[in-house]
């Protein structure tokens, strides 16, 4: 069971959190997909956009969902430490997802996680393990941000970096020649019109 | 081998436009409107006919599932939930339905809502996969805009409105029960059964959960008839089904494929076969991480179906064929899936809580050699304890790996042991 936690020494305080009006009306806009009084349903997609706002989750955000939500604080809380994608403390404008689980594993993800603990300057790049991507069969996967770079070994991943560094965003997917989840030189199958 | 004219995802790589008009002119969406004429009963009826059993790892008969709702609407309103939450080490199917087909699937959840009188639906994804939830979001708009979705949904005179739901990282929440806890704004935690969703699921009202592949190829189900789908495949086996064949293949990949198909066939028609030849495969994982593995002189044979791997004393799972050569560390292997089991476990049960990350400990030593023979019997006796004894099937699936290591690789773990143990007394 791995529970998120934050070493209070790394979280800087923030004094107060707002939404922006444009959240503002997002948020009412989730709630209005879940029966009156079930708001709470909301509770993980507010947290996102608290999370995409702020770059991460302050506790006042928390907070300020839990207002929002009618939810007690505490229950946001749980939410925000069982779920691993809510980031309690800053993290460097790209966040470095490596898969290790078996099936990158076999493929290398070793290489690539190093490669990726290299770049880590807490800054530009944030790095941190994750358990199966679901992107088995273009392994190794690392997810930067929302998307998935595939098919990686230690080189390409470096160019990916490389490329964030000087500013471009490389063109996510495979990252070898090859059409997303089909074989290596063409598909087998559905190759008629 | 399958015909093309009989696969169901003929936009799997997306090699064409997933939008509506790509999707119409692939054949999603052609007369719905016919299929919900033949009523909740008929399309019910019509399912179980096929054979369809459940996508998501369980088998269970889809159409039996669904029978199971209430036959009428009463103080409660009914849900559909789709378990879109995949995964499963291995497993990679669904997204690229929901990525490159999800008319198809939507056209599904409106199928299946209304066989079981549902007027909403949630389709609840996992939050990394955020692009692929774009895309779905983009086509549920695309069908409220055309009356697909929505008031009188395909001009039927049933209501359905159809809502993606993101997940935050929890492989637990694609247990159904916890993905209901998850959907209503709580921690992922398994509920105990009974209540079974049927009867008491989101908001304590009657719901049912899919996998993703399962409602997707409900359409074309109903489209070209039971006996269509229940004629590929073998009899309790039925249809066509995705595979994921990752590991140490030359060219992993996703495909559709006929139930029951052999596993060799498999690997060596669509994957490019082993890296190094067939006879340089040490053991395969067939149905994702959960499932125990099995040796080469089981795959030469196999075939990939539930009642064939059952034999075998394991399963079809999500049919993630999960490939390992003879360079593999096997050990090392199935101690990356305990790490993950007691990484993902909920903490709620205390036999998974504190077993699976005991279980974990024990096998990084069996990896070094670095324990005692007897501890073998040990680390089996503890998944015997763990299997069974817990709220939700996430202490079974951590148990099920070690066990089949054990019974298949036994002699490795104690040549590891004998090799250090020797080791260290020559120092």
């Amino acid at each position: 069971m791995t529970m998120i936690t934050a070493d209070p020494k790394d979280v800087p305080h923030v004094g107060q959190f707002a939404f922006t009006p444009e959240n503002l009306a997002k948020v009412e806009e989730l709630i209005s997909h879940y029966p009156p009084g079930r708001q709470a349903s909301a509770v993980i997609a507010v947290l996102d956009l608290a999370q995409r706002q702020q770059g991460w989750l302050p506790r006042v955000a928390m907070d300020a969902v839990a207002k929002l939500l009618d939810m007690a604080p505490i229950r946001v809380y749980e939410i925000a430490t069982f779920y691993t994608m809510f980031q309690l403390k800053p993290r460097g404008k790209y966040l470095l997802q490596v898969c290790t689980t078996t099936p990158c594993w076999l493929r290398g993800s070793e290489a690539v996680m190093k490669a990726c603990q290299h770049a880590a300057d807490g800054e530009t790049f944030s790095v941190q393990e994750v358990e199966c991507l679901g992107g088995c069969v273009n392994a190794p996967v690392v997810q930067i941000n929302d998307d998935f770079y595939e098919d990686l070994d230690e080189d390409s991943i470096t160019k990916v970096l490389n490329a964030f560094r000087r500013g471009e965003t490389p063109k996510p997917g495979p990252q070898i020649d090859r059409q997303t989840s089909a074989p290596i030189g063409g598909a087998t199958t559905l190759r008629g019109e | 081998m399958l015909s093309d004219q009989d696969r169901i995802f003929t936009n799997l790589y997306g090699f064409h436009d997933w939008r509506l008009a790509g999707a119409r002119a692939r054949g999603a969406w052609d007369n719905t409107k016919a299929i919900l004429d033949k009523g909740p009963d008929g399309i019910i009826d019509e399912m179980k006919k096929s054979g369809l059993r459940g996508r998501g790892g369980a088998g269970f008969p889809t159409g039996l599932k669904w029978s199971f709702m209430p036959k009428e609407v009463k103080d409660r309103p009914h849900y559909l939930i789709v378990n879109a939450d995949e995964s499963e080490p291995g497993t990679c199917k669904d997204r690229d339905i929901l990525r490159h087909d999800p008319h198809l699937f939507i056209e599904g959840c409106l199928v299946a809502g209304f066989a079981m009188r549902a007027n909403a639906g949630y389709v609840y994804i996992r939050g990394e996969f955020y692009n692929e939830a774009q895309n779905l979001i983009a086509a549920v708009r695309e069908a409220y805009e055309t009356g697909l979705l929505g008031k009188n949904a395909c001009g039927s005179g049933w209501d359905f409105d159809l809502y993606v739901h993101r997940g935050a990282g929890a492989y637990i929440c694609g247990e159904e029960t916890a993905l209901l806890e998850s959907l209503e704004g709580k921690k992922g935690m398994p509920r105990l059964k009974p209540p079974f969703p049927a009867g008491s699921g989101l908001y304590g009202c009657p719901s049912t959960v899919n996998n993703v592949e399962s409602i997707a190829v409900a359409p074309t189900i109903l489209r070209r008839g039971a006996a269509w789908f229940a004629g590929i495949g073998r009899p309790n086996n039925t249809g066509t089904k995705l595979f994921c064949i990752s590991g140490h293949v030359n060219k992993p990949c996703n495909v559709e494929e006929e139930m029951g198909i052999p596993l060799r066939e498999l690997i060596e028609r669509h994957a490019g076969g082993v890296r190094g030849g067939w006879d340089n495969l040490l053991a395969v994982i067939p149905g994702g991480a959960s499932v125990p593995l099995l040796p080469k002189s089981i795959c030469d044979t196999v075939l990939m179906d539930f009642d064939s791997l059952r034999d075998q004393r394991s399963g079809l799972g999500t049919a993630a064929v999960i490939v390992m050569d003879k360079s593999t560390d096997v050990v090392k292997a199935i101690a990356r899936l305990s790490y993950f089991y007691k990484h993902e476990s909920c903490g709620q049960c205390t036999p998974c809580r504190e077993g699976t990350g005991w279980m974990w400990r024990v096998m990084e030593r069996m990896v070094t050699g670095n324990a005692r023979l007897e501890e073998i019997d040990a680390l089996e006796d503890v998944t015997r304890q763990v299997e069974g004894h817990t709220i939700c099937a996430l202490g079974d699936a951590a148990a099920w790996p070690i066990q089949g290591l054990i019974r298949h690789f036994r002699p490795e773990m104690e040549r590891r042991i004998r090799a250090r143990t020797e080791k260290l007394a020559a120092e």
